[in-house]
């Protein structure tokens, strides 16, 4: 089969590799019909993800027809549409049995390596380095699905795949992000990042019943996207304006009530303190630049909540624990538990509340992810969510 | 799950009668209780049993270990002065030096020489100083390690006399394994007196060559399911990787083998020291086997409903003593993570039904995280494949494939 495979910085190509086979008793195949490029992607594009070999066959948002059961899979048949979550999760371990999916204990084959640098393992996920599994991704024309028991949700065919593909991640992540911060009503929520998994932060947090929604980012297209399609209220374009200040402007000299951090380990930001990042993280000093996360907790309002929901690796430097401690501030983070989210939010879909389709900007051929990977790293022609169909 | 039916099937067949409970099996104490130390193999009973591991038996432990000490310390101060001579002849007089090693008597070379006797001077003076510790005989391994990287390199280089540069290099060799046996017996000798002094912990102070392994895991199932599931042997090698097979010959005894490094297999005849169903199972290795060894697995209740905590002790003699421990170690078959990853797999097994697998973990060693060509051998007809056997149809019809 084609798929899509990683082979070192800044390099992936469409390679032929053998078809996915059957490993364990609980394993569907699925025929993929679409999948998409994540912003979590571009960390392993841009070579910040360790434990990443040549030809490790990427993407961890898929959704296809399954063509192949374990002979324990009883719930799913050959035909069946499905999509599948980025986390594997066993469903009886007690992480899966309390619904934190993305903790699975059972999932990581190579538990160790993640424990050696981050204590303990989280669960598996699909094309996402060896320290979280070694499983094959879904940029590709078929994969191996483990656990099938438990993960992939099936779907009508009425609905068209792109209305339903982000069930697999940004969607449930974004919504996981806005629901971590206990939104009441009159609430502000402020959002760091405008791209696909901030835009479902906004708008789950609107869903979520917040009052006021404050994008900020850098792009125009995407803050205009925020405002015209995400619900957001207000925007902040922080390399024209200062986010503090305007954040105080906006909330009476509050802060937000809650700040979600949709950045991750590659923010951008000011002169300064991004180059400060910027050469530390080269010289491996520190592996992530945590600017938003630092700039979201010092903006959050006393007794507040900062949401995290970008990905970080590694370890960070200067991170203000002066200011969450005596303003007794909430920290909420975590790979987002899909499988918990899948059915409410399709839903919300189903009711038409939420046409995630309304992020998409680029669509292409399978063939075409090489090109796409670029255009989506450099934020070209405008681009916020590749889809690609098979 | 039809796998699940299947493990329950096989443990119901051997609960087997409550056996020998030794007073002597000091961790029937609750870990958290328990002495982490080094008293622990001092009390004697069967986990210390002198006899299943080389070496001086435990009654002359703390007499030997001056006597050896002081052996190893002569060892380090000689390894110290023979650095320090060496040294200086790279220093004073590199060109004899390299015409002697096979190496050209360039500008280059003959600076690398002087700082390489800058070095061998340093680690042997600070041994002088200090030739109880193990740090600088350490640095001399370090040092011998840069030693043959260069010797490599004079090797690969066409302007060098390869005969020679053999020899030098066979000398280093040499020298490098009496480095790297000080410094381990010094290391030794240092935890050894942290034992006496009760403040190592037990698993890093082995006495007379043991090493001794402990990991944990929380097994989402009762007590009384995980201790029926270990307590039949049979069921070890579908979890515990390194382990072939292991036949049951009666009640307490039990025959077993095990892939060691480099393919070979290593088999051992035990016997069951300790039954305690739901809490405890103990064995040891009887006489003759090729790697003496003993171990331990208990039983608790985890705390809050979360199922049961098993915890395993295993301490065993490793073929090729420290030395052979330390190579292992190089080679990344370091026992604590065989035992550690072992549990993983156990977890795995008891909770979902089988051991987890995916495209990379498949395979031996590191491999692309994607699908495999062919299933390796030992995993053929046992996926749980539908298709077990025969060509998955939908690969090769006419839509997608390849």
């Amino acid at each position: 089969m084609k798929a899509t495979c990683w082979h070192g910085k800044n390099r992936v190509q469409v390679d032929q590799v053998p078809d996915p086979k059957i490993l364990n008793s609980r394993d569907a195949i699925v025929r993929i019909t679409s999948t998409a490029i994540c912003g979590s992607d571009l960390h392993l594009y841009d070579g910040f993800v360790p434990t990443m070999e040549k030809g490790d066959v990427l993407g961890h948002e898929f959704m296809g027809e399954v063509v192949e059961v374990g002979r324990a899979v009883k719930n799913l048949r050959v035909g069946d549409r499905v999509v599948v979550p980025f986390p594997i999760a066993c469903g009886d371990c007690s992480a899966c049995r309390a619904e934190a999916y993305s903790l699975c204990e059972n999932s990581n084959p190579n538990a160790w390596i993640a424990e050696k640098l981050w204590g303990h393992s989280p669960a598996g996920i699909f094309g996402y380095s060896h320290m979280l599994g070694g499983y094959a991704g879904g940029q590709a024309q078929y994969a191996r699905v483990p656990f099938a028991d438990v993960g992939p949700i099936k779907v009508d065919n009425g609905m068209p795949d792109e209305q339903v593909l982000f069930l697999s991640d940004i969607f449930p992540t974004g919504y996981m992000g806005a629901e971590m911060c206990n939104i009441q009503p009159g609430d502000v929520v402020a959002v760091w990042g405008a791209g696909p998994v901030g835009q479902f932060a906004m708008a789950s947090a609107r869903l979520l019943g917040a009052e006021r929604v404050i994008a900020i980012d850098r792009f125009p297209y995407r803050l205009q996207i925020a405002r015209e399609k995400a619900g957001a209220w207000e925007t902040i374009n922080y390399m024209e304006e200062s986010v503090q200040e305007r954040l105080r402007e906006l909330t009476g000299g509050r802060g937000p009530d809650a700040c979600i951090d949709a950045v991750g380990m590659e923010a951008h930001g000011h002169a300064a303190t991004y180059a400060y990042d910027r050469a530390k993280q080269a010289m491996m000093l520190e592996t992530d630049r945590p600017i938003a996360l630092r700039e979201a907790i010092m903006a959050c309002r006393n007794g507040g909540t900062v949401s995290v929901i970008g990905v970080y690796g590694g370890f960070i430097d200067k991170f203000p624990m002066g200011s969450v401690m005596n303003r007794s501030l909430t920290i909420r983070t975590g790979q987002c538990h899909v499988q918990r989210y899948m059915r409410p939010l399709l839903e919300h879909i189903r009711r038409g509340e939420i046409d995630p389709s309304f992020v998409i900007t680029h669509r292409a051929r399978l063939d075409d992810a090489p090109e796409m990977y670029e255009l989506f790293k450099h934020k070209q022609d405008d681009c916020l969510k590749v889809v690609l169909h098979n | 799950m039809a796998t699940r039916e299947e493990m329950g099937g096989t443990s119901r067949e051997v609960e087997m009668p409550v056996e020998i409970v030794s007073e002597e099996v000091w961790w029937l104490e609750p870990v958290s209780s328990m002495p982490r130390v080094a008293g622990a193999p001092e009390r004697g009973g069967w986990l210390g049993e002198e006899r299943h591991f080389g070496g001086m038996p435990r009654g002359a432990d703390r007499s030997g270990r001056q006597e050896t000490g002081s052996g190893t310390e002569r060892l380090a101060r000689g390894l110290g002065l023979f650095g320090l001579g060496l040294g200086l002849a790279e220093l004073v007089a590199p060109g004899a030096l390299a015409r002697l090693i096979g190496v050209r008597e360039r500008d280059e070379n003959l600076n690398v020489l002087r700082a390489f006797g800058l070095r061998e001077m340093a680690s042997g003076a600070g041994i002088l100083a200090r030739p109880d510790s193990s740090a600088w005989v350490w640095s001399r391994v370090a040092g011998d390690a840069i030693d043959l990287a260069a010797l490599t390199r004079a090797y690969r280089s066409d302007k060098s006399d390869q005969r020679r540069v053999l020899a030098a290099a066979a000398a280093v060799l040499g020298v490098t394994a009496l480095d790297v046996l000080c410094a381990m017996r010094l290391g030794r000798e240092a935890d050894g007196a942290g034992m006496a002094s009760g403040r190592r912990a037990f698993a890093e102070a082995p006495a007379a060559g043991g090493t001794h392994v402990r990991h944990a895991i929380t097994v989402n199932r009762t007590p009384e399911e995980v201790y029926a599931f270990w307590r039949d042997f049979r069921n070890l090698p579908q979890f515990m990787r390194h382990l072939e097979a292991v036949t049951v010959v009666d009640e307490r005894r039990s025959h077993w083998v095990a892939t060691a490094p480099a393919g070979s297999t290593v088999e051992w005849d035990a016997e069951i020291v300790a039954d305690d169903p739901g809490r405890l199972i103990a064995w040891r290795s009887l006489e003759g086997a090729d790697v003496p060894n003993q171990g331990a697995v208990r039983f608790t209740p985890a705390p809050g409903d979360r199922g049961t905590e098993v915890t395993v002790d295993l301490r065993y003699d490793p073929p090729g003593g420290f030395l052979g421990t330390a190579i292992a170690k190089l080679f990344g078959e370091e026992p604590g993570e065989q035992v550690k990853g072992d549990l993983d797999r156990f977890k795995q097994v008891m909770e979902t039904g089988e051991v987890v697998r995916s495209d990379a973990s498949i395979h031996r060693g590191m491999h692309a995280a994607q699908p495999p060509e062919e299933l390796p051998e030992r995993l053929r007809g046992r996926t749980g494949s539908r298709n077990e056997g025969r060509e998955a149809g939908w690969a090769t019809g006419a839509e997608g494939g390849v």
